[in-house]
C-alpha cells in the first residue's frame, strides 16, 4: 500500500478526450472539407493543366524586346504613381496620425473619428479603391495616384501614430512642464522622436506602393498594368514575360534602395 | 444650504494657505495647501494633506525613501499630473485654479529638470536650449535655432554659457554624455527667465563627479539670479551641503522640515529608520 503510494503513477497513452473540444476539431475538419470542395481544388484539372502551362511557358522564351520602349515608358508611369502617391500620402498621413495617437489628440472624438478613417482607408482592398477612383476621375495613371494615396494613409496614418505612442514621453512631458502647446509638443517632441521608426515606415510605404501600382493597371488605373493585361488577352505571352522581368527588377531595385536608406539611417544613429 | 456644508472646506482649506504661508516674511515663491494625490487604483493616497510655503531665494531639499511621492509631489505642483486635493499657488498666484492658457504661461516662468534629462535627441543642442522660450514666444520661431529670432539666440548662448557649454551648441543632443546634456537641460530651464526651479533627482543618472557639477551650477545660479531651487536628492550629502531647508516625506506627509545646518545623524536615523 505505501509502496503504490509512493510509485508515480504511469500517464495514460492518450489523455481523456474532452467533449468540447473534440467536438470543435470535429467542425472544423467538416468545415473545411466544404472548403476545399467550394474552391474547387480540383487536383485532375491541375494535371490536366500542366500542358497548358508548358506551352505558355515555352512562348514566354524569349521575352519579346519589340515593344520595350514604350513597356519601359509605361513602367516608368507606374513607379511615378508610386512615388507620387507615397509622397502625397506621407504628407497626409502625419497630422492625421496625430490626431490618431493616443497621447497627442487634442480630443478624444477626433481620435476615434482619425482611427476610424485610417481604418476604412486600410480594409477595403486597394483594388475596390482603384474600381472606385476610376469611376470616379476616369481611367489613367491619376486614378492610381489617388488610389496610392489612400492606401498609403491606410498603411502610414495608423503606423505613424503607433511610432508617436511608443516615442519616449520624456520630451513631450519636459515641454509640457515648459508650458508649451500641443502644437509645439508635436512638432518640438512627438515628431522628431518618432522620426526614424516613422521614415523606416515610409521607406516600407514605398515599397508596397510600387508592389501596388503594378496591379492597378489591370483595372485601367494606369501604369504597366494596363501592358500586362493587353499582353495576356492577345496571348503575347513573350511579351508578358518581358513585362513581369520588368517589374522583377523595378521591385527589387526599389527594395535594394530601401534596404540601403534603412542601414544608413540606423548606423547614424 | 450648499454654502454652510462648502464653507467649512473653504475656511480649512484658507487656515491651510495661512499656516503654511506664516512661515514666510513675505510673498512665498511657492505655497502648497492641504495638497493630497492618489493614483487610480491605489487605495490609500501617496500622500495628503502636504503644506509648506517656500521664500524667495530658498534652496530647498525634498527627501524621502523610494515610493514615497517624491516625483509626484514636484509634479502636482507644475499640474504634470493633477492633485486631487488642496491648493498650489506660485508667486501668489493660484495654480489650481487656473485656466489651461494662464496653466502655461504660469508653468513657463518655473523650470523643471529631470532626472532624466529629456532632451529632444534629434535636435541640436541650441535649438533644444531655444525651446525654453517657446511659452514667451507664441508660434513657430523658437521650435529650432535656425528660425529663432537674433536676441533670442544670442540669449540662448548665453545660457549655454552660464552652464558652461558654449562650445557644442551647434552638436547634436544625442551626441552629450549625462552630465552635458543634464546641464543643457539646465540651460533651457534658464531660456525661460525662470523665478524658481524644481529639480527632481537632478544628480541620480550621473556620476559623483558629473552629479557634482550638476549641483555647482544650481549653487552658483541660485546665487547669481536669486532665483527659488526645489530639488528631490537621495543623497543626504548634496541635501545638507546645496539646500538651505530640508523636506522630508514619509508615510504621504511631511515628518521632517527643518534648516539643512540642523540635519543630524539622529533626525535621519529616526527619518528612514
Ligand atoms: N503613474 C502612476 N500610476 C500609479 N501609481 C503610480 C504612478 N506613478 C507613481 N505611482 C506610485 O506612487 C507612489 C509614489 O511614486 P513617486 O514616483 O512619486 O515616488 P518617489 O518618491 O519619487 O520615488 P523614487 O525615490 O523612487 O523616485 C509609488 O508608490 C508609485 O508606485
Ligand atoms: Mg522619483
Amino acid at each position: 500500500m505505501a509502496d503504490a503510494q509512493l510509485r508515480p503513477i504511469l500517464p495514460q497513452r492518450m489523455g481523456r478526450v474532452e467533449f468540447l473540444p473534440a467536438l470543435m476539431f470535429t467542425a472544423f475538419i467538416a468545415f473545411f472539407a466544404w472548403s476545399l470542395h467550394q474552391a474547387e481544388v480540383d487536383i485532375g484539372e491541375l494535371i490536366a493543366g500542366i500542358p497548358n502551362m508548358a506551352r505558355i511557358g515555352a512562348d514566354m522564351i524569349p521575352p519579346a524586346t519589340d515593344r520595350a520602349v514604350p513597356m519601359m515608358l509605361s513602367l516608368l508611369v507606374t513607379f511615378q504613381m508610386a512615388l507620387v502617391g507615397t509622397v502625397v500620402g506621407i504628407l497626409l498621413s502625419v497630422p492625421l496620425a496625430v490626431l490618431a495617437s493616443s497621447n497627442h489628440t487634442p480630443h478624444p472624438w477626433l481620435y476615434t473619428a482619425s482611427r476610424g478613417l485610417i481604418s476604412l482607408f486600410r480594409t477595403v482592398p486597394d483594388l475596390a479603391w482603384a474600381l472606385f477612383f476610376v469611376a470616379s476621375v476616369g481611367l489613367g495613371p491619376f486614378a492610381g495616384t489617388l488610389t496610392i494615396i489612400v492606401d498609403t494613409i491606410g498603411f502610414c496614418g495608423r503606423f505613424f501614430a503607433e511610432n508617436m505612442e511608443e516615442a519616449d514621453p520624456g520630451p513631450a512631458e519636459a515641454l509640457t512642464a515648459i508650458g508649451g502647446t500641443k502644437l509645439d509638443i508635436v512638432t518640438c517632441a512627438a515628431i522628431p522622436c518618432a522620426l526614424p521608426a516613422m521614415i523606416n515606415t515610409s521607406l516600407f510605404s514605398l515599397e508596397k506602393a510600387v508592389r501596388a501600382s503594378v496591379v492597378l493597371g489591370l483595372v485601367g488605373a494606369g501604369g504597366i498594368g494596363v501592358e500586362l493585361s493587353v499582353s495576356m488577352e492577345m496571348f503575347r505571352y513573350d511579351q508578358a514575360a518581358t513585362i513581369v522581368l520588368m517589374i522583377f527588377f523595378l521591385v527589387m531595385a526599389v527594395e535594394r534602395f530601401s534596404s540601403l536608406a534603412r542601414k544608413r539611417l540606423f548606423a547614424r544613429q | 444650504m450648499s454654502v454652510a456644508l462648502t464653507m467649512p472646506k473653504a475656511s480649512a482649506q484658507a487656515t491651510a494657505i495661512r499656516e503654511a504661508q506664516s512661515v514666510c516674511a513675505s510673498q512665498p515663491s511657492l505655497l502648497v495647501a492641504g495638497l493630497e494625490k492618489s493614483y487610480a487604483g491605489g487605495a490609500t493616497p501617496v500622500f495628503n494633506d502636504v503644506s509648506f510655503a517656500i521664500s524667495k531665494g530658498q534652496s530647498v531639499a525634498i527627501i524621502g525613501a523610494n515610493g514615497t511621492g517624491k516625483s509626484t509631489l514636484l509634479r502636482c505642483c507644475l499640474r504634470l499630473i493633477e492633485p486631487d486635493k488642496g491648493c498650489v499657488h506660485i508667486d501668489g498666484a493660484d495654480l489650481t485654479a487656473a485656466c489651461k492658457t494662464r496653466l502655461r504661461r504660469m508653468r513657463s516662468g518655473v523650470g523643471f529638470i529631470f532626472q532624466k534629462h529629456n532632451l529632444v535627441p534629434r535636435l541640436a543642442v541650441l535649438s533644444n536650449v531655444m525651446h525654453g522660450a517657446i511659452a514667451r514666444r507664441k508660434g513657430a520661431r523658437c521650435w529650432f535655432h535656425g528660425l529663432a529670432p537674433a536676441a533670442e539666440r544670442e540669449y540662448a548662448m548665453h545660457c549655454l554659457e552660464m552652464v558652461g557649454l558654449a562650445d557644442l551648441a551647434a552638436r547634436r543632443a544625442d551626441q552629450l554624455s549625462g552630465g552635458q546634456s543634464q546641464r543643457v537641460a539646465i540651460a533651457r530651464s534658464l531660456m525661460q527667465k525662470p523665478s524658481m526651479i524644481f529639480a527632481d533627482e537632478p544628480a541620480a543618472s550621473l556620476d559623483p563627479h558629473a552629479g557634482e557639477e550638476v549641483m555647482e551650477t544650481f549653487r552658483s545660479l541660485s546665487e547669481r539670479t536669486g532665483m527659488t531651487l526645489v530639488f528631490v536628492s537621495h543623497q543626504v550629502a548634496h541635501a545638507q551641503r546645496y539646500a538651505d531647508r530640508v523636506l522630508g516625506l514619509r508615510q504621504g506627509r511631511l515628518a521632517i522640515d527643518v534648516e539643512a545646518k540642523a540635519l543630524d545623524t539622529s533626525i535621519l536615523g529616526a527619518f528612514y529608520g
